[in-house]
């Protein structure tokens, strides 16, 4: 199962995908979060949280191109879902895979480790002493996972727990299952 | 032999310094200037801008060795693309190729740290990890 995946997020990389400059990819990011920290003037608490609804904004348009891209039908459980984020959704948007680790014993949360970070190539975070316990340089990600999650009726808490950048070991991203939203009718609609 | 290093910004405000000396010959990286030329290296190597400025226009090569001397010691130049000056004072007469390949090896390093989004151009550069990689190029080329 996991071999056909990653073939499929291989085929989709060549052929399907739109391909950018990684660099010119790496310094836009940079500059929106520069000068988002310059805007919040330094409070790293609400960056993270505008990261996050940034990326919340690109989640929830972002799933309808990925299952239009790949076609895949509804993943079993949340191990299948953690396998097709890694090898398909990393991979077909910023060709890495990130490692699937750290599982409770209920299956309800998994980690995904970042062996490299194409958002964060050249970056130092500032030495000002917060920035380094306080930003999450990368948060938008959590933000793109949460809306796909939601889209698909996964009430996800989706953060980052350790980064690179901050002087940690990995980059780990945590996803924890809260609940299955059943498909429901919308108010006010027989 | 020791060297001094700086890196003068584009408004000709330094931004990053130096001192060191050699590995080779047994040398164990300390710098040995006498105290007069410690305390004046910062101007010597300024006072050399006016003089790279003259001949940078002049000149189709970014690489000016010796260009200033003072009392023995010798100035040398390399100019980023971005007119930035990497300045090097030693007392040193006749050095080789190595210094040209460590100010090359600089060079990239300066333009990376300048792709941090969180840097400013001509703010000073205060990253360790900067400081690091310069010293470790110091110990292989100088």
């Amino acid at each position: 199962m996991s071999r056909q995946l990653k073939q499929i997020g291989d085929d989709i990389w060549k052929s399907k995908a739109e391909k950018v400059n990684s660099e010119l990819f790496t310094l836009t990011y940079g500059s929106v979060v520069a000068q988002l920290c310059k805007d919040f003037n330094y409070d790293y608490d609400e960056v993270n949280k505008e990261l996050f609804n940034m990326g919340l904004n690109i989640g929830v348009r972002l799933i309808d191109e990925f299952l239009q891209k790949t076609q895949l039908s509804r993943c079993a459980n949340l191990r299948d879902t953690a396998e097709v984020v890694s090898k398909i959704g990393f991979k077909i948007f910023l060709n890495i895979t990130p490692t699937v680790a750290h599982w409770t014993a209920d299956y309800k949360s998994f980690g995904l480790i970042l062996a490299e970070n194409p958002l964060a190539d050249f970056v130092e975070l500032p030495d000002d002493g917060k920035a380094n316990k306080e930003l999450w340089y990368s948060n938008i990600l959590c933000g793109v996972l949460k809306g796909c999650f939601e889209m698909v009726q996964l009430d996800c808490d989706v953060s980052f727990v350790e980064d690179t950048l901050r002087g940690d070991e990995t980059t780990e991203i945590r996803v924890k299952l809260i609940k299955v939203l059943k498909d429901e009718i919308p108010a006010g609609e027989e | 032999m020791s060297y001094y290093f700086a890196i003068v910004g584009t408004n000709d405000a330094p931004i990053y310094e130096l001192e060191i000396g050699t590995y080779h010959q047994s040398g164990d990286g300390t710098p040995h200037l006498p105290k007069e030329i410690h305390e004046l290296e910062q101007f010597i190597v300024n006072g050399s801008l006016d003089i790279l400025q003259d001949a940078q226009f002049k000149s189709s090569s970014i690489f000016f060795k010796n260009i200033d001397s003072f009392y023995g010691y010798q100035v040398s130049a390399y100019l980023t693309q971005g007119n930035g000056k990497l300045l090097v004072l030693t007392d040193l007469k006749n050095h080789d190729e190595s210094l040209r390949q460590f100010l090359i090896e600089i060079n990239e390093l300066y333009v990376k740290n300048l792709l941090n989004p969180f840097y400013k151009i001509n703010d000073p550069i205060r990253s360790p990890s900067f400081d690091s990689r310069v010293r470790t190029l110091a110990k292989r080329y100088l």
